[in-house]
């Protein structure tokens, strides 16, 4: 019958679609075919099957979009640029999980390139349409919701501010709550994502009480769940004191020591990062976290860890150090941080390496002598004269090697100095050997044979300047005949004199 | 008698002298009043003069024992507050004294006290210490750990492998594949075929009453481990077997009202309605067009008046 024939020509059509939407959303989840796929006009095949009546057509056909637009911006730029945005929108309150999943898929993938397009997509009133998701009861939705969010909220302020006032935080802290593990994650980074923006967000989101529950998480066995909240924690702590100080409140020590022994990388990196904000406030954050046995925990960190990782944990020892001198007592677990001057290759690792080794130093000679001791002087000169150095490193090293010279009074680590120093430095260093050499008459015999003085006399320097009176200062401490023994040309003196002398 | 005599002689003498003197007094008169003038208040003026000398030596020696009086008594304040004021410098001086000892010593004891702070670092090196061991035992016992969830995970899968080639055991007449001959032991994999209980393979299913079809789920499922009893609790007691499967066999033996379609009254009514369609041949009897012509009053009807 003719009616059969027509319902099979729907149906013929309907499987028609059902497989080319399924087809391209399995091309579009490998990314070397985005490029073929753009080029044969994909955006504008998928946008009207994305209205089609069979809803399973709708899902896969948004499911394609978002693989499509998650590879590339210029696809994510198209879909916003499509008007598919809105439809996308109203259908996030209308449609069923699946659907609601695949749209806030696609959301995700269209804001998180630049802010231009996650601006496109709040404009769109996706925000409160995320919001709704987010109060679902299927944690699937949840989560990819949570996803769209925490992806909108990470390029700038503004946007998370947006993502603030649609009211999103409480939400967010509900979900940390949940059983799933997925949901926890995506919601500590959205969190993260949001706090760490400026001041007032962090304390937007203190204000919720996320603080307890992500404290509660911190000894749960999933790594990438770790990673996050503990961002998290150390977006939150790093704007101001008070916000600091309830992160410490939570008692979160030293069960995040614990986590300094994580096997993930990035685990431990987060911690390090936490506990580097914490201690950058104030000296009573920093002793609080010397006393529970950080400083340790954060040595043995470095030791066990390479590469960028690093970064955090040097940091954090050179705030704890710049606080007060007590504190940089109880930091000197100097050899490892000179292995890591050592061993590092990135300029900006040696840099902040550099730059702690001068809050280590730079207090009592004390502190100048362990540092000193270690051997750092001859690495921090060499970085300092070194042409492929960046510009920032040269200005550390030098920062750091006159802040500890002027306390330094252990001779024997100051002499090679003397031989490799640019002048900047060595005016330095001879003022040390002036105000150390009248005091001790060992050093100074030392000094001598060492070759010290042979060396600051050959010494150039203009009379009236500052290494001029330091060298005078130290050739008083001699008597003037090996003053005049080591200064350079004495031998051409002495055969002169030979030459005129008239044997009687 | 001779002076009067003599006297007369002279009268005239006298006379004219008397005379000349007036005039030569009248003539010196002016000279000698302002000369007596001169003199006079010459002399009125040292008398003056005098008398406010004295005056004055009088208020000096007045002013002047008052003054020392006062002065003195001054003095004496002066002197009394001097002397205060060196009292109370070197009380300052001392109790400056008393106060940088106390601070020193206080400073030195407790707030800067180089013993405390000793104390401190060493328990801080402590601490340090113990953390670190912590740390490491605890590092140390969670990659034990870790181990032996993977050891474990593995025997397992071994397990499942040896239960589903279970037909690879080699018997009396044929060795297995994994007890080779040439073999002096055989092979792990061998051990574990003979070790491992086979699957239980279940026979087909018998035609039921019921047709369920119960899907095979123990190949799917990747751990064979028994699923936890639904209920802790023992239940019961059970009413006896034969009584329920007679309940269960009974035959339904509906109510009327459970019987009755839901239809039935529609149904009924057009039963009636088709017998009446059916058995009403004349539709008017006489009474009713009397009973319609005397109905309606008059009103009602159009008609034109």
């Amino acid at each position: 019958m003719s009616q059969r024939q027509i319902l099979q020509a729907f149906e013929q059509y309907q499987k028609a679609r059902t497989q080319f939407v399924q087809t391209v959303a399995d091309l579009a989840s490998r990314p070397q075919n985005t490029e073929t796929l753009q080029n044969a006009g994909v955006m504008s095949l998928l946008r009207p099957l994305l209205l089609d009546a069979v809803p399973t057509i709708q899902q896969t056909a948004a499911l394609a979009l978002g693989r499509l637009a998650n590879y590339n911006d210029d696809l994510a730029e198209a879909v916003v640029k499509g008007d598919i945005l809105p439809q996308l929108v109203y259908s996030l309150a209308e449609q069923n999980r699946f659907y609601k999943k695949a749209a806030a898929f696609v959301l995700r993938a269209v804001a998180k390139h630049s802010p231009e397009l996650a601006q496109a997509v709040v404009d769109c009133g996706a925000l409160d349409a995320l919001v709704v998701s987010l109060e679902e009861f299927d944690p699937g939705v949840k989560e990819a919701a949570a996803w769209a969010i925490s992806y909108i909220a990470r390029h700038n302020a503004q946007l998370s501010q947006a993502v603030v006032d649609a009211g999103v935080v409480p939400l967010l802290v509900l979900c940390i709550q949940e059983p799933e593990i997925a949901l926890k994650r995506v919601a500590a980074s959205a969190l993260s994502d949001i706090a760490k923006h400026s001041p007032e967000l962090a304390q937007t989101i203190v204000d919720t009480g996320a603080i307890a529950h992500l404290a509660q998480m911190i000894l749960n066995p999933d790594a990438k769940l770790k990673r996050q909240v503990f961002s998290a924690l150390s977006q939150i702590a790093k704007h101001s004191v008070d916000v600091a100080e309830m992160v410490v409140e939570a008692e979160i020590f030293p069960a995040a020591l614990v986590c300094l022994k994580d096997p993930d990388e990035y685990v431990r990196k987060n911690v390090a990062t936490l506990i580097r904000e914490i201690t950058k406030h104030t000296p009573e954050l920093s002793q609080i976290i010397v006393n529970m046995g950080g400083v340790a925990a954060v040595i043995d960190y470095l030791g066990d860890s390479k590469g960028n990782v690093r970064l955090p944990g040097i940091m954090m020892l050179g705030y704890v150090a710049a606080h007060s001198e007590n504190l940089a007592m109880a930091v000197i677990g100097v050899p490892q941080l000179a292995i890591c001057l050592e061993e590092e290759q990135e300029d900006h690792l040696k840099a902040a390496t550099a730059w702690a080794f001068g809050q280590i130093g730079r207090h009592t000679p004390e502190h100048a002598r362990a540092v000193a001791v270690a051997n750092v002087f001859p690495k921090l000169v060499n970085l300092y004269l070194d042409t492929e150095s960046s510009e920032d490193l040269q200005v550390k090293a030098k920062k750091a090697l006159k802040s500890v010279l002027q306390k330094c009074t252990y001779l024997p680590a100051l002499e090679p100095l003397l031989y490799e120093a640019p002048s900047n430095i060595l005016k330095h260093v001879i003022c040390q050997f002036s105000k150390v050499l009248p005091h001790d008459s060992k050093a100074r015999r030392l000094f001598v044979t060492s070759g010290g003085l042979k060396k600051v006399q050959e010494i150039k320097a203009e009379p009236g300047s500052a290494i001029q009176e330091y060298i005078n200062a130290v050739n008083s401490c001699y008597p003037e005949e090996i003053v005049r023994y080591y200064s350079p040309g004495y031998s051409e003196t002495l055969l002169e004199r030979i030459e005129n002398y008239q044997p009687v | 008698m001779a002076r009067l005599v003599k006297l007369y002689s002279q009268v005239d003498h006298i006379k004219q002298q008397y005379f000349i003197r007036n005039r030569i007094a009248e003539e010196n008169r002016q000279k000698e009043n302002e000369a007596a003038v001169r003199i006079q208040s010459w002399f009125r003026g040292c008398q003056v003069r005098a008398y406010l000398s004295h005056l004055h030596k009088n208020a000096t020696l007045i002013q002047k024992t008052w003054r020392g009086f006062t002065a003195r008594v001054l003095f004496r304040q002066r002197v009394k507050t001097a002397y205060f004021i060196m009292k109370m410098n070197f009380y300052n001086k001392m109790a400056v004294k008393i106060q940088q000892r106390w601070r020193g010593y206080y400073v030195r004891k407790y707030v800067h006290s180089y013993y405390a702070r000793k104390r401190y670092l060493e328990g801080l090196t402590r601490t340090n210490a113990h953390i670190r061991r912590d740390l490491e035992e605890f590092a140390e016992l969670q990659r034990k750990e870790r181990e032996r969830i993977t050891l474990e995970k593995e025997e397992q899968e071994k397990n499942i492998q040896a239960q589903r080639f279970h037909f690879l055991l080699s018997t009396k007449q044929r060795p297995g594949v994994f007890n080779s001959p040439f073999r002096a032991e055989p092979d792990e994999m061998e051990l574990r075929l003979r070790k491992v209980k086979p699957l239980l393979v279940r026979s087909a299913p018998k035609e039921r009453k019921t047709p369920d079809i119960v899907p095979d789920l123990s190949n799917l499922m990747p751990n064979r481990e028994r699923l936890p009893p639904i209920h802790k609790k023992p239940q019961g007691p059970f009413r006896p077997a034969l009584e329920v499967q007679q309940q269960r066999q009974r035959p339904l033996e509906p109510s009327l009202r459970v019987a009755t379609s839901i239809t039935a009254l529609e149904e009924a009514r057009e039963e009636l309605k088709r017998q009446e369609w059916r058995t009403r041949v004349i539709d008017q009897t006489r009474n009713i067009q009397i009973w319609n012509n005397m109905k309606f009053p008059s009103i009602f009807k159009h008609e034109p008046n």
